[in-house]
């Protein structure tokens, strides 16, 4: 006879998701992609769709992804996911297929390729993690360093005068007509996350049905590179880099959807 | 007095283009390159140089930037390494065929796919046909000095011709050894002041660059690139043999390490090199073996006598190749065996190193064990020979 308590320990709130491996990662303490590896992770599993989803990984920090999160995964070029998506996803357009970039890699190198996917409308989901920085570089100015900001090639901070002012990926896609779901959000607070979790999981959805260029940006934290704490990394995100990028939805074309 | 300092590689480089003093660099992030533009950005910031230092997009952006910075009358430097010279390689023919003496610091990284951030020379290989020069280093003291005289030898009237000068990714990189450095005015007056014939907008002498040209003029603008290199074979001599009555380092095509009296001789680039020159010393005390390396500093343009000419009291020689044309071998090897056309002397290649795979010197002692084997036999049976790799 089991009792109410051995009932609960069964079902546990808290899991390893089944698609996340047993590998240690190597991120840094406190960086972003380790909740965004989890969250996409859960999302593959409950939408069931393990065995039909396929990664495409950067250059950046999220190189190593495929060892972390179990589905098929295709490194791509410095700045080419979304070319590369375009051509899985053409071939195969009943599996899903997810971009993971970094700034640098989606906004800097790649941004044509970001910009003419989007302008096609790919019916793709493009996971955009925004911290700011080259981080796996060691701390170069990216395209979204914030004015002012110290970088190892900035070291008296961003000169918005001879570097020009960050760039905002939403701002610049939500004019392009075939955009289907568009938004920023952040991984810095149990709230935030929550957040970021249901915008990924419509953007999932709504290219499971099979409508649309999804991109969710995510500002996310580089303790080692900004040289600050993990919780002084969230007041960062919170306090001053959501000025320069505020987060909301920019553009959201669904119907029907949770 | 020169200073005898610590750096690393990276900052060797650095340090070199600092006292360049370049009008402009333009740059893009790439491991393992990285650090040498944080220190340059350093230099930047610190008011060390008056440099009008860009941060790009991208490496095709940077050649891009520092093409039309050098139409423009400037002396530009940019670095990079591996996928990020694969980027530029567009803009690598267009900077040799628009004449723009740019210079190029190279950290050696392996090509994509699988991606793999270590050493080994298919990167600068790629470039071989790209009409650029290219010096490779054994140590931070040449890739210091190499980038230095990259300046004079691709800046020279005869020349006017982009230069790379290669150091090896993270072996050479990021290891710190002592060098030796110039002073900075000493280095400044070595380099000179440089002056363009033409450039954007001289109004007296107004110029177009790269203009269509097609059946009627392509053909001669290539023949005139192909006489800047040849002319490049007497001035990379002349600026070696000034450099080192200045500093008393001696820079040439080749580096002879014991092959005048050798009987198996080693032939290679970068930083192998000096692990070689300590093998054939081991070799030489432990085996009896005659052995001696000659390292191939300037591969382009390619000293085919002088090589011929450094090989031919050898029995067996042996050609180290970081690299692989695939579906022909070794590149350096294919041109050794080219240079030394008609001689009988057995010679075989050694692919090593692909992706950073390391090379202890106990490989290369046994390399030369194979030499003098080979030397007995008389022939190099198999020619191509894998080191280090597991099957």
């Amino acid at each position: 006879m089991m009792t109410d308590t051995a009932t609960v320990i069964k079902t546990p709130l808290y899991k390893r998701p089944r698609c996340l491996t047993d590998e240690v990662t190597h991120y840094c303490s406190g960086c972003g992609h380790g909740i965004m590896h989890r969250m996409l992770a859960e999302l593959i599993d409950e939408l069931d769709i393990r065995e039909k989803t396929i990664g495409i990984a950067p250059v950046g920090c999220a190189v190593l992804a495929y060892n972390y999160i179990d589905i098929d995964w295709s490194e791509a070029a410095h700045g080419r996911p979304p070319a590369v998506a375009t051509g899985i996803k053409r071939v195969q357009p009943d599996k899903i297929v997810f971009t993971y970039q970094g700034d640098g890699d989606l906004a800097s190198i790649g941004m044509a390729e970001t910009i003419h996917a989007a302008n096609r409308g790919e019916n793709i989901t493009i996971i955009f993690i925004n911290n700011g920085i080259y981080a796996m570089t060691q701390g170069q100015m990216a395209p979204t360093t914030l004015a002012g900001q110290v970088t190892t090639t900035t070291p008296r901070g961003r000169s918005v005068e001879e570097e020009g002012p960050p760039i905002k990926v939403c701002e610049l896609l939500q004019g392009f007509e075939r955009v289907r779901l568009l938004a920023r959000t952040a991984v810095n607070s149990p709230e935030n996350v929550r957040k970021t979790r249901k915008l990924l999981k419509k953007a999932l959805m709504y290219q499971i049905e099979g409508t649309g260029f999804s991109l969710i940006e995510v500002l996310s934290a580089c303790p080692t590179y900004w040289r600050k704490t993990p919780q002084d990394c969230s007041d960062f995100i919170e306090n001053v880099m959501s000025a320069t990028f505020p987060l909301r939805v920019f553009k959201d074309t669904g119907k029907g959807l949770p | 007095m020169p200073e005898r300092v610590a750096k690393t590689g990276n900052d060797a480089a650095a340090y070199a283009l600092k006292q360049i003093n370049p009008d402009v660099v333009a740059a893009y992030p790439i491991t393992p390159q990285t650090e040498l533009m944080h220190k340059f950005a350093e230099y930047v910031a610190d008011g060390d140089v008056d440099t009008e230092f860009v941060q790009v997009e991208s490496e095709h952006s940077a050649m891009s930037a520092v093409v039309g910075a050098s139409l423009a009358g400037a002396r530009c430097c940019t670095a990079t390494s591996s996928a990020g010279l694969a980027l530029m390689w567009e803009i690598l023919y267009v900077a040799s065929g628009s004449r723009c003496p740019i210079v190029m610091p190279l950290v050696n990284r392996a090509l994509s796919s699988p991606i793999n951030i270590h050493c080994d020379h298919s990167d600068s290989m790629g470039a071989r046909d790209s009409g650029w020069l290219q010096l490779y280093a054994e140590n931070s003291q040449e890739a210091y000095d190499n980038v230095l005289q990259a300046v004079r030898i691709a800046e020279h009237p005869d020349v006017m011709l982009p230069t790379m000068a290669t150091l090896d990714g993270f072996i050479l990189s990021h290891t710190i050894e002592a060098l030796e450095v110039n002073e900075d005015d000493v280095a400044k007056e070595f380099i000179g002041e440089y002056k363009r014939d033409y450039s954007l907008i001289d109004v007296e002498n107004p110029s177009t660059f790269g203009p269509l040209a097609l059946q009627n003029y392509y053909f001669e603008y290539k023949k005139q690139q192909i006489d800047a290199m040849d002319a490049a074979r007497d001035v990379v001599l002349e600026v070696g043999r000034e450099y080192g009555e200045l500093t008393g380092r001696d820079y040439g095509f080749l580096d002879s390490y014991k092959c005048e009296d050798a009987d198996v001789i080693m032939v290679g680039l970068g930083s192998t090199m000096g692990t070689a020159k300590e093998a054939a010393d081991r070799v030489r005390s432990e085996n009896g073996i005659a052995a001696g390396v000659l390292k191939v500093r300037c591969f382009r343009p390619f000293p085919a006598s002088e090589i011929a000419d450094a090989l031919s009291g050898a029995s067996a020689i042996g050609v180290m190749d970081r690299s692989v044309s695939f579906g022909l071998g070794g590149p350096l090897y294919h041109e050794v065996r080219s240079a030394m056309y008609g001689s009988q002397t057995p010679t075989a290649d050694f692919i090593y190193g692909l992706g950073g795979r390391d090379i202890p010197l106990g490989d290369l002692k046994d390399i030369f064990v194979q030499l003098d084997e080979i030397r007995k036999e008389g022939k190099a049976e198999p020619d191509v020979r894998y080191v280090g790799l597991r099957e």
